[in-house]
């Protein structure tokens, strides 16, 4: 992860990472990870792991936690108990940004863009920690800052192209539809350059085809950028078709977990959302 | 330790006032999400409305009582509907600001009307001194006391238990709820900017009696202390006003009294800025989680 | 359009290089003796409330924090700066001194706006409000209770006073120099973290900004130019009361920002002038002008803010008839 210290474009950024292994140690672990909101067990008991390039999903239905687990992983909210490893390393005491840093990024259920930053600002908001100059620099306009600046823009400009949204680069971001503040927010927690891409409903709003696009945009960022990406969604079509690996979670804890066909088989999914059968 | 009971004693007085008006300032905020800087203003005119009454239309104590609370309740409806009323869905800080003009405005109304020099407050009604155990305590104190008592437990029972008094709860919850269930929004806010003023007409009477002088600015600081009473204690919070009204004013008497009379407004706010620091929202302040 | 983008003429850099313009036509008309004694008067304390509304602007509109304290800032540089100014009225001369006093007043103040920022890292919007406020008020009574700053007499500034001819060039050289940092600042990495903050505090976290570390930063550098800016003032009188600089003023800096535009570089400069020089200007309605000045900020608040008003007013504004005019093509929405 040495690679974060500094700022390269994305092409040649990809040819400094080193090929992570998907059957190597996981990017993620979470072990009897859990919350406890005013006695109430919002997460109880999880245990998932990671690999370093999977695509894993995270359905269940609404209420169930799944926003909890992306707000305990990015330290929004403390875990009351459990040890989150990324990397093999504890972050048990980091805080949201710390995480950050230390290479989780994340988008939002309920857009949470910077409205008033242009889209391409959006970007170079979070390129803020590679970004090398200090404010001095940035006052009075020293050669490191011209530099910064340039690197920025273009590795924002780059990023943008994944999604086509070049032209977009000096709107404001609220000005934007809501489909294209969704992918803005998505090419912002890239930006930050992770090792694990955590998305929020990323097909919320869309329409099948857009879906269809998002599915192979989310392939691409993986394969491109050798990241690990967990999902939460409850388009079951996404889910079931770019998804490694797959966990249910209802009321708090994970009912169930395996590849997209044993969990689409599974009695116990099928009831979690579809409630029991009335014993006769 | 008698003279200890005796700060005690008026440091409460002057605690109730700062009560009273806090009420004012956090009934408008919980309701309205407005900070209504004008608020310490209303005190001016009830005090000046109870000099005209007393002093030039020569009316009884009590008539001169309910016509300053009268005038300062219309003069806070009519506040909300000319100043704040068209500004519902403006940023806070426009707000804000507005409020701001409008204590200009009173102020230097008050100024051209009255003058800059100050006037005395007419004496109300003749209070002596009452000597228990060797106490010594004023009657204005004692009546500053037992007449916020009252009222406090009045609002308590009209907020909790009262039709109105639910619908202002209900309003302050959630605006838009409020009026789907058939509450009307801006009555709500109007009946709570006129009990508001009326409190402070009250607070403006004890005001007066106590400290006698009064002068176009004589609102602006103890509406200050009030509005960081009514922060200290959570604002929007109506217990949390009264406490916290309380609390500031036995404070501000204590270190009067014991510590010096040049520092206390240094204490005073000293002991705001630690308690806020501990519990950011307050003593009785709801926490708000962010929902992510 | 990667080369337009290098070369255009952005509203703050033209706001920069007006403001100086203006203040060589003002130069050249104050030593040439063109100008009437209540106009020099005024030109010191617009220029110190300039930099007052700017820097204030980065706390209110860059970072989204209301603060009701900023005459307490600037209450500490000034004593301080002064302080140290008539310490070396005897040793130093005045082109060396005054620099050296204003950077001291500053970075003092600074220290203040370390100390105050601190609990702004727990509170948010009118809690954070609130304690701004009682800063200043315990900032002001400490110094109005110091026999090192004159007690509640005030402080005598005699050794060090000067008038406007000779303190204009330090006064140009901090505005310059305020409304430089302020807008090299908005288009940097750093002042897009802070607005960043602005917009959304979790989302900022979340892409890794350090947002204590910005916040502190935030209120030291608005407290320097603040402070700064007091040293300079605390030259142009005789004689200096801690009880002037108030939550009143704080207030009066507080509207100068708001009139002229959260986050406006040319509009807190605009509202400074304005602000400043109206009262002065309708001094011969007396006891009226304060009470026409309440009338127009409620009237402003009330064209800007009501719906139907601002579209009414939003169409007149020359920017807008500018943008209209020069508009290229506007994204088309939802291309990709």
């Amino acid at each position: 992860m040495s690679i974060k210290t500094k700022l390269v474009p994305v092409s040649r950024n990809v040819a400094l990472l080193p090929e992570r292994d998907a059957n190597a140690s996981p990017i993620l672990e979470c072990i009897d990870l859990g919350v406890t909101f005013g006695g109430l067990k919002a997460v109880d008991n999880f245990n998932i792991a990671i690999g370093r390039t999977e695509i894993a999903g995270l359905i269940g239905p609404n209420g169930a936690g799944k926003t909890t687990i992306f707000n305990l992983l990015t330290k929004v909210y403390q875990p009351t108990h459990g040890t989150i490893l990324l990397d093999g390393k504890d972050i048990h005491g980091m805080t949201t940004t710390q995480v950050n840093r230390a290479g989780i990024a994340r988008t939002f259920q309920n857009i949470r863009l910077f409205q008033d930053l242009t889209v391409e600002e959006n970007i170079t908001v979070a390129m803020n920690s590679q970004i090398r100059y200090n404010m001095a620099s940035g006052i009075f306009r020293l050669p490191s800052y011209w530099k910064g600046e340039r690197i920025a823009h273009e590795r924002a400009l780059e990023l943008l192209s994944i999604f086509h949204m070049e032209d977009f680069a000096n709107a404001k971001a609220g000005s934007l539809p809501y489909g294209a503040q969704r992918r803005l927010e998505i090419l912002r927690a890239l930006a930050t350059n992770p090792c694990l891409l955590l998305l929020d409903e990323p097909a919320a709003g869309m329409n099948p085809s857009e879906t269809a696009e998002l599915m192979e945009n989310i392939r691409t960022i993986r394969d491109t950028f050798k990241i690990a990406v967990l999902l939460i969604e409850h388009d079951m079509s996404l889910v079931m078709n770019i998804c490694e690996g797959i966990a249910v979670l209802s009321f708090g804890q994970i009912i169930a977990k395996g590849s997209p066909e044993d969990i689409q088989s599974n009695p116990k999914v099928i009831e979690a959302y579809l409630g029991r059968k009335k014993e006769a | 330790m008698t003279h200890f009971i005796q700060t005690l004693i008026s440091g409460l007085s002057l605690g109730s006032i700062y009560a009273l008006i806090a009420l004012g300032y956090t009934m408008v905020y919980g309701i309205a999400k407005m900070l209504n800087f004008a608020h310490g203003d209303i005190i001016m005119i009830g005090a000046y409305a109870g000099i005209i009454a007393v002093g030039q239309m020569n009316l009884p104590t009590l008539a001169a009582v309910l016509l300053s609370i009268l005038i300062c309740a219309l003069l806070g409806v009519l506040i909300e509907f000319l100043a704040y009323k068209p500004l519902r869905q403006a940023p806070p800080l426009s707000v804000l600001i507005t409020a701001i003009g409008v204590s200009y405005f009173l102020q230097n109304l008050a100024l051209i009307l009255f003058g800059s020099q100050q006037k005395a407050y007419p004496t109300l009604a003749v209070m002596s001194h009452y000597t228990i155990g060797g106490v010594t305590v004023d009657g204005i104190s004692i009546l500053t006391l037992l007449v916020t008592a009252v009222i406090m437990v009045v609002l308590t029972f009209f907020i909790n238990k009262t039709r109105l008094g639910k619908a202002m709860r209900a309003v302050s919850e959630d605006k838009a709820a409020a009026s789907l269930m058939g509450i009307s929004v801006n009555g709500t806010i109007t009946l709570t900017f006129a009990i508001g003023s009326a409190l402070a007409a009250v607070a403006s009477i004890f005001y007066g009696m106590s400290y006698v002088y009064i002068k176009p600015t004589t609102g602006a600081m103890p509406g200050i202390k009030a509005f960081t009473a009514a922060v200290f204690g959570g604002i929007g919070s109506v217990p949390g006003a009264m406490l916290g009204g309380i609390l500031l004013g036995v404070i501000e008497q204590l270190s009067k009294t014991y510590i010096s009379t040049l520092w206390s407004d240094a204490i005073v706010f000293g002991v705001l800025v630690l308690v806020l620091v501990v519990k950011p929202t307050g003593l009785l302040g709801k926490t708000m989680n962010e929902k992510v | 359009m990667k080369q337009s983008k290098k070369f255009k003429l952005h509203g703050d850099l033209l706001t920069f290089l007006l403001v100086a313009v203006a203040f060589g036509v003002i130069a050249y008309l104050l030593y040439g003796g063109y100008l009437t004694r209540q106009v020099s008067n005024m030109l010191i304390p617009i220029s110190v409330y300039i930099v007052l509304a700017v820097s204030l602007n980065l706390v209110v509109g860059l970072l989204g924090e209301l603060s009701l304290g900023h005459a307490g800032f600037m209450s500490v540089g000034l004593f301080s700066g002064c302080l140290i100014s008539i310490a070396l009225a005897e040793v130093l001369p005045m082109p060396v001194r005054l620099p050296l006093s204003m950077l001291c007043g500053g970075l003092i103040a600074a220290l203040f706006g370390l100390v105050v920022g601190l609990p702004a890292l727990r509170l948010k919007g009118d809690y954070l409000a609130i304690v701004t406020l009682a800063c200043g008020e315990i900032i002001k009574n400490i110094i109005t209770n110091l026999d090192l700053t004159g007690g509640a007499l005030g402080l005598n500034t005699n050794a060090i006073y000067s008038n406007a001819k000779t303190l204009l060039p330090y006064a140009v050289v901090l505005v310059l120099l305020t409304v430089l940092v302020m807008m090299n600042l908005k288009r940097s990495k750093q002042g897009r973290a802070i607005m960043a903050i602005r917009d959304n505090r979790i989302a900022a976290e979340s892409v890794g900004i350090d947002v204590t570390w910005y916040k502190l930063v935030v209120f030291m550098l608005a407290a320097f130019f603040a402070g700064a800016a007091g040293t300079l003032y605390g030259h142009y009188f005789a004689n200096v009361k801690a009880a002037s600089f108030d939550y009143n003023m704080s207030i009066e800096i507080l509207v100068i920002v708001v009139l002229g535009g959260m986050g406006s570089i040319p509009g807190s400069i605009i509202a400074a002038v304005v602000l400043t020089a109206l009262p002065e200007a309708m001094r011969e309605f007396a006891d009226y002008r304060m009470l026409l000045y309440a009338i127009v900020l409620i009237l402003v608040m009330l064209t800007t803010n009501n719906p139907g008003m601002k579209e009414f007013f939003s169409r007149l504004r020359p920017s807008a008839l500018f943008r209209r005019l020069t508009a290229k093509k506007s994204p088309q929405k939802e291309g990709a």
